[in-house]
Parts: structure tokens; C-alpha cells; sequence
């Protein structure tokens, strides 16, 4: 503890970057130690009868509140939903707590908790409990809101949120265009002054990915490109497996409004938030018949196979740019944009 | 023409790359000043591309690498005065000054906001009249004239609460320096940005002095590969001049404007530079009848003494002597989540670019 006597929280420590990797291992992991926590994957994989239980919780902070392709709301449902579908599981109760700062319109809550209605019936998923707190003006920005929630986890699917499975020539799928979420809110961010054409990704994957599931028993590993990108989910998957990823630039879908404003600010799409997204790690044998089921499902038109898992450069995630050379993807340092989610 | 898929078009750059090994034969280093192109370079793998004799150095391109630590913790210090807003480009609040950061400041609740434009700093300003607001402005010729513009419309509103701090610096005697102090180098590859403000006159001492060439280049792979074959050409022809590759941004005369604005608002100084020293007439000051707006002259403050970090060559690799991987700190005690020099923090820094790209 001593070493971070008179330390303080930066907003990178938020970032799910490597400040947040490190504070997670030396303050939270470290007290909260067991052994369900020490896998730290998208959801705590509970013990069941047969089936297992998959449960897990975020919060939310993004800033707008509301933004082009939804609201806090809708992102508190599908988020969580996400983290749950995403290990294997099959998503079923939400809880919502909301943490209102005094003076917050009521019209607007209202819409934010109608559309977390409409996502819950979309997802398929029933918000069964909930709390609400009221804080002094200037205490917190306008909401913020927690969802938990629990899933089925069959046992088959056990092992997809650590990834145990994969072997050197699995193929990496992403679901569609990347950094779309993230620079739809940075486009909606008051002292941004420029215009484009772009709504959030934001939406519940939970159907695309079950119907993938049960067309394929190859999926090794699934994530949610969520903050920190798709380069932040290659980069862990790697270096906590110890896996050689090679990628290749041209063929990660990105949308010509995503290129170009991230040209304009000095962001990399790769690292750019997504909040309907996931990346999956699937057997080369089944890699066509998981796309065929993507590619089929209104979220996963762009579904593309973007790299492989190789035996070179254990630990390194390789990327081949777009135009013919080489360089490594690392971790996200500091923070790119805060309050995304 | 879409400015960026055709200036990253494979095939293209393929082409450039067959041109520059079949021309190139002589061991050759070139560096760029210009911490756009050090991002560049690394951030498509162009070394990776180029034949092993041609060699690609980083030099003193990175606004923030250069600056003192005296600087930063002066801005620390302005910070932590009473009824003081801090207005910063994002990469200066990483950047760990002799104690302290501006996001530790903020951490601990001074204000400090990041901008995109010094703009958006004169905005804050007007919506608080109260309180004082401080731009530290650090930057080449490309910023300064947007600290000029900035200035110049204070002036014009009678903003009394408004104040640069400048360290503001400019290319030219740095490329010099370099080249004086015996660093081996066989061409410049110059900063298209800069470039585009002060026109290509500036770089006349290089060839004319020095004997060595000066690209002017752009910052798309087809434009730096094609500033690389320019200056191989020129190198094994032994004709070395100021060319500008970057034709479709940068005219021999430059931005008559900016530079008017520049020369209205500000008056060169001798200034310290991380690894160079003090270079003479190398930085803009504040002329004296704008000093209202001087944070420098208008405010006082007490700064802590200045503590240089142990260890850290950033000075010997801003002068391309030395490479990152050659510190000893470089990813042990020094990393982007861990900065201890410079050039890791900012984004366009060597050590950084070398660490996320290269490691």
C-alpha cells in the first residue's frame, strides 16, 4: 500500500487500458482475491448444477447521455447483456441502479428507461430489480446507471471467456465495422465542432452470437470490443494466453466517416470504442459456417475474418498495415476519450 | 482524390519501394524533425519496407519533448494559483514535470481542461471572466501562428484575462544545431507542417551550408516513401537541395499570412531545448506590447526547483545519436503508463512511437 501513499485516481485508471490492468491487479484482485475473480473474464463463471451461472455488472457514465444511436439507457442493457453473451451464456435477468444528480428532467429519464424497456424485450431479458439514489446537484453528471445480470452458462461453453481452447490457425472474426460507438460520441460532445454521418453500433448481440453457437462448437473465445477497441482485446487475449496474433490492417472493416474523423483527431480506430461488436476466436474449420451465421444476422453484415493465432511472437499481437509492412499492437497507455461508456 | 487511401495505396508504395533499392547504394541516415512523421513511420512499418542501408532517425520533431522540465513546472505552479483555469493540448497534461503532472493537478482538483485550439482557451476565457486563463502554448511554426491568431483577437476584445505562456520554438536552428554538433546524417526529411506556414526558404542553409539534402514531405506512406527516393537520388548525385515533395499542401512561399501574424504577435529568443541547450534566436517570446497577455510577465509564481529525470537519454535520442531501445530505462522503468522522459509520453515522441509500434 505504501507505494501509493499519496497517489491519486487519474482518469486513465478508467480507461481499460494499462492503468486500469494494474489498478484492478494491486488494489481490487489483490483484497478481493478467490478464485472465480482470478479468471477476470467478462462475467464470474458461477458453479451450477449442470448448467453454470454467468453473472456479471458495469456501469455507466458515458457523456452525452444521450448520443446518435441511442442513450445512456439502451447502453446499460445491451452492454451487459453483451458481457454475458459473450462468455457462452444465454442472458436472462438485469438489475438497473440509477444514481440521479438533483435537478435531472424526468421527461428524460422516462425516455431513457423506456428505451432500456424496449432493448430488455429485444434482448429477450427481464429487468427484475432495481435502486435509486439521489445525489446533490454538481454531486454527479445528470445519471449514471449500474445493470448486473445472470445467464444460463451451459457447460460446453465453459471455457470461451478465458479462451483455453485455442490452438495456433484459429482464425479471428470481428462482427462488423470498428470505432463506430466512439466516434459517434466524440461527434456528440458539445465543444466538438464537426458533423458526420454515424450512430452508435450499440445493440444486444445476444441472438447473432447464440445462433452462432449453436451452428458451431469451434468457437474458442469470444469478447466485446467495448472500451480500448479491438487492439485492447488482442492485446490481452495474447499476452494473457501467451498467444501470437497476426492481424491484417486491410481486412478489419472500418466505415470511411470512423477513418476519417480519427485522421482528423489523432485516434486509431483499432482502439476506439464499440458497444455491438465482439470478436470471436473460431476453429479455421468452422471459420465459414460461423461467418455464413454473422453475416446473416442484422449486426454482423460486415462479419470478416481479420487474422490468425500463430505460433510465432508468443505474447505479441503482429499487424500487417495497410500498406505492406509490419508493426506490433500494445496496449492502450492513458486515456483516449473519457467517459465513452 | 480521397487524400487518404490513395497516399496509402499498396501497389504504389510497392513501386517507390522497388525505385529507392534499385537507386539506393550508399549506407545512408536520414532524419525527420517532425513528430507527425516519426508517428507515421512507425505507425505503417516503414522501415520494414526500406532496404537495410537506408536508416530513418527521429530527431527534435515532438513539441513536448523538447520543452524543459523547468516549463512544465511552471505550469504546475500556475495551476495551483488561486482562480486559474490551465487551457492545454492534451499530450502537455501527461507529461511529468520535476514533481508533479498537470493530470495530477487535476487529480487533485485544479482546473485544467484539455483544447483542441487555442480557440476554444479564449472561449473558456470569455465564459469566465472571473478567473484567469493560461494557455501554455508549445508547438513549432505550425501552432505558433494559432497563438499569434489568438492573441491578436484578445487584443481586439480587450480580454483582460487571457494569458500565453509561450514555448514556442522554431525548426530551422535545431536542424543546424544538429548538424553542427557532428550528429551523422546524410538528408533531412522536413516537416511538412511547418513547412506549409513558413514556405521552403527556410531550409536554405542546409544544402547551402551543410551540404546535405531537405525533403519537405507529407505524411501519407506514398509521400514519405517518395521523400526518401528524392533524397537517396539526391545523395547518390551528390546534389543536394530543398525540394518539396508535399507539393499538394506546401508552396515555396509559404502562409504570407500566418506569417505576418507570427512576426506581428511575437519576437525570437534564445530558448533551451532538451538535448540541443540553448540555441540562439530559436523560440518566440511575447513582444512587449502585448505583454498583458505574457503569463510569464503578468503572473508570478514560485516553481519548484527543477529535477532532470536520472537515467533518461532522451536528449541523446531527440539528437538521433542514440535509439530508444538503447536506454536503459526504455520498458522497464519507463513506459507510456510509467512515463519517465519526454519522449515517452507525448504521442508524437520517439520513445512512444518506438514502444507501441516497434517494442
Amino acid at each position: 500500500m505504501n507505494n501509493n501513499q499519496g497517489k491519486a485516481i487519474l482518469l486513465g485508471h478508467g480507461s481499460g487500458g494499462k492503468l486500469s490492468h494494474d489498478l484492478i491487479r494491486d488494489i481490487f484482485v489483490k483484497y478481493f482475491s478467490n478464485k472465480i475473480l482470478s479468471e477476470q473474464t467478462d462475467s464470474a463463471c458461477l458453479p451450477g448444477a449442470d448448467e453454470g451461472i454467468a453473472f456479471t455488472t458495469d456501469s455507466y457514465v458515458v457523456d452525452p447521455i444521450f448520443f446518435p444511436g441511442g442513450n445512456i439507457g439502451k447502453l446499460a442493457v445491451c452492454g451487459t447483456v453483451n458481457d454475458l453473451a459473450v462468455s457462452g451464456a444465454k442472458p436472462q435477468y438485469l438489475s438497473a441502479s440509477f444514481i440521479i444528480e438533483e435537478g435531472f428532467s424526468i421527461t428524460d429519464l422516462e425516455k431513457i428507461v423506456s428505451s432500456m424497456a424496449d432493448e430488455s424485450r429485444k434482448a429477450g431479458v427481464k429487468i427484475v430489480t432495481g435502486d435509486t439514489k439521489v445525489v446533490n446537484k454538481g454531486k454527479c453528471d445528470k445519471l449514471f446507471i449500474n445493470t448486473s445480470g445472470v445467464g444460463y452458462l451451459p457447460r460446453k461453453n465453459h471455457s470461451i471467456s478465458t479462451g483455453r481452447k485455442i490452438i495456433p490457425g484459429d482464425k479471428i472474426i470481428v462482427s462488423g465495422s470498428v470505432g463506430d460507438h466512439g466516434v459517434a460520441i466524440l461527434s456528440a460532445r458539445e465543444n466538438m465542432s464537426f458533423n458526420v454521418n454515424l450512430k452508435s453500433d450499440c445493440a444486444s448481440l445476444n441472438k447473432m452470437i447464440h445462433s452462432a453457437l449453436s451452428t458451431s462448437s469451434g468457437i474458442h473465445f469470444m469478447r466485446d470490443a467495448t472500451r480500448g477497441g479491438l487492439a485492447t482485446v488482442l492485446c490481452e487475449l495474447s499476452e494473457t494466453r501467451g498467444l501470437g496474433i497476426e492481424t491484417d490492417e486491410e481486412s478489419i472493416p472500418v466505415k470511411s466517416s470512423v477513418q476519417s474523423a480519427c485522421e482528423i483527431f489523432g485516434y486509431d480506430p483499432l482502439y476506439m470504442a464499440n458497444e455491438g461488436k465482439v470478436i470471436m476466436v473460431v476453429d479455421s474449420l468452422d471459420v465459414d459456417k460461423v461467418l455464413d451465421k454473422l453475416q446473416y444476422n442484422t449486426f454482423g453484415k460486415q462479419a470478416s475474418v481479420i487474422g490468425e493465432i500463430t505460433e510465432k511472437h508468443p505474447g505479441k499481437v503482429v499487424l500487417k498495415t495497410a500498406i505492406g509492412g509490419t508493426r506490433i499492437i500494445d496496449m492502450l497507455t492513458g486515456e483516449q476519450l473519457p467517459r465513452i461508456c | 482524390m480521397k487524400y487518404i487511401t490513395e497516399f496509402r495505396n499498396k501497389e504504389i508504395v510497392s513501386r517507390l519501394v522497388d525505385y529507392i533499392s534499385s537507386i539506393s547504394k550508399k549506407h545512408v541516415r536520414f532524419m525527420e524533425v517532425c513528430g507527425g512523421h516519426t508517428m507515421a513511420v512507425q505507425k505503417f512499418g516503414i522501415p520494414s519496407l526500406l532496404p537495410d542501408n537506408i536508416e530513418l532517425l527521429s530527431g527534435p520533431g515532438c513539441p513536448v519533448c523538447v520543452t524543459s522540465n523547468l516549463f512544465i513546472d511552471k505550469v504546475v505552479a500556475y495551476s495551483r494559483l488561486d482562480n486559474v483555469i490551465i487551457t492545454s493540448f492534451g499530450d502537455l497534461i501527461r507529461i511529468p514535470g520535476s514533481t508533479s503532472s498537470l493530470d495530477r493537478e487535476k487529480a487533485n482538483g485544479r482546473d485544467i481542461r484539455m483544447v483542441y485550439s487555442i480557440l476554444d482557451a479564449l472561449n473558456i476565457a470569455r465564459k469566465n471572466p472571473d478567473k484567469k486563463v493560461i494557455f501554455p502554448g508549445i508547438g513549432f511554426e505550425t501552432t505558433a501562428p494559432t497563438s499569434a491568431a489568438a492573441i491578436l483577437k484578445a487584443n481586439a476584445e480587450n480580454l483582460e484575462n487571457f494569458y500565453l505562456y509561450s514555448s514556442h520554438k522554431i525548426m530551422p536552428p535545431a536542424m543546424e544545431a544538429l548538424i553542427d554538433e557532428g550528429v551523422e546524417l546524410n538528408g533531412y526529411i522536413a516537416p511538412g507542417h511547418v513547412s506549409t506556414i513558413t514556405g521552403s526558404g527556410i531550409y536554405k542553409a542546409i544544402p547551402e551550408k551543410f551540404g546535405l539534402g531537405c525533403v519537405i514531405s507529407g505524411f501519407e506512406p506514398v509521400d514519405i516513401l517518395q521523400s526518401i527516393y528524392m533524397l537517396v537520388k539526391q545523395h547518390e548525385t551528390h546534389s543536394p537541395k530543398v525540394e518539396i515533395q508535399y507539393k499538394r499542401v506546401v508552396i515555396p512561399e509559404g502562409n504570407v499570412k500566418a506569417q505576418e501574424m507570427m512576426n506581428e504577435v511575437f519576437v525570437l529568443h534564445d530558448d533551451w531545448w532538451r538535448g540541443l541547450g540553448v540555441l540562439k534566436n530559436s523560440g518566440f517570446a511575447l513582444k512587449e506590447k502585448y505583454k498583458r497577455f505574457d503569463a510569464e510577465k503578468m503572473l508570478s509564481v514560485e516553481v519548484e526547483e527543477t529535477i532532470e529525470p536520472a537515467g533518461c537519454i532522451c536528449g541523446e535520442i531527440l539528437k538521433g545519436i542514440k535509439k530508444p531501445s538503447d536506454c536503459k530505462l526504455f520498458n522497464k522503468a519507463c513506459s507510456p503508463a510509467n512515463p519517465v522522459g519526454a519522449c515517452m509520453v507525448s504521442n508524437e515522441g520517439a520513445c512512444h512511437a518506438y514502444y507501441r509500434y516497434n517494442k
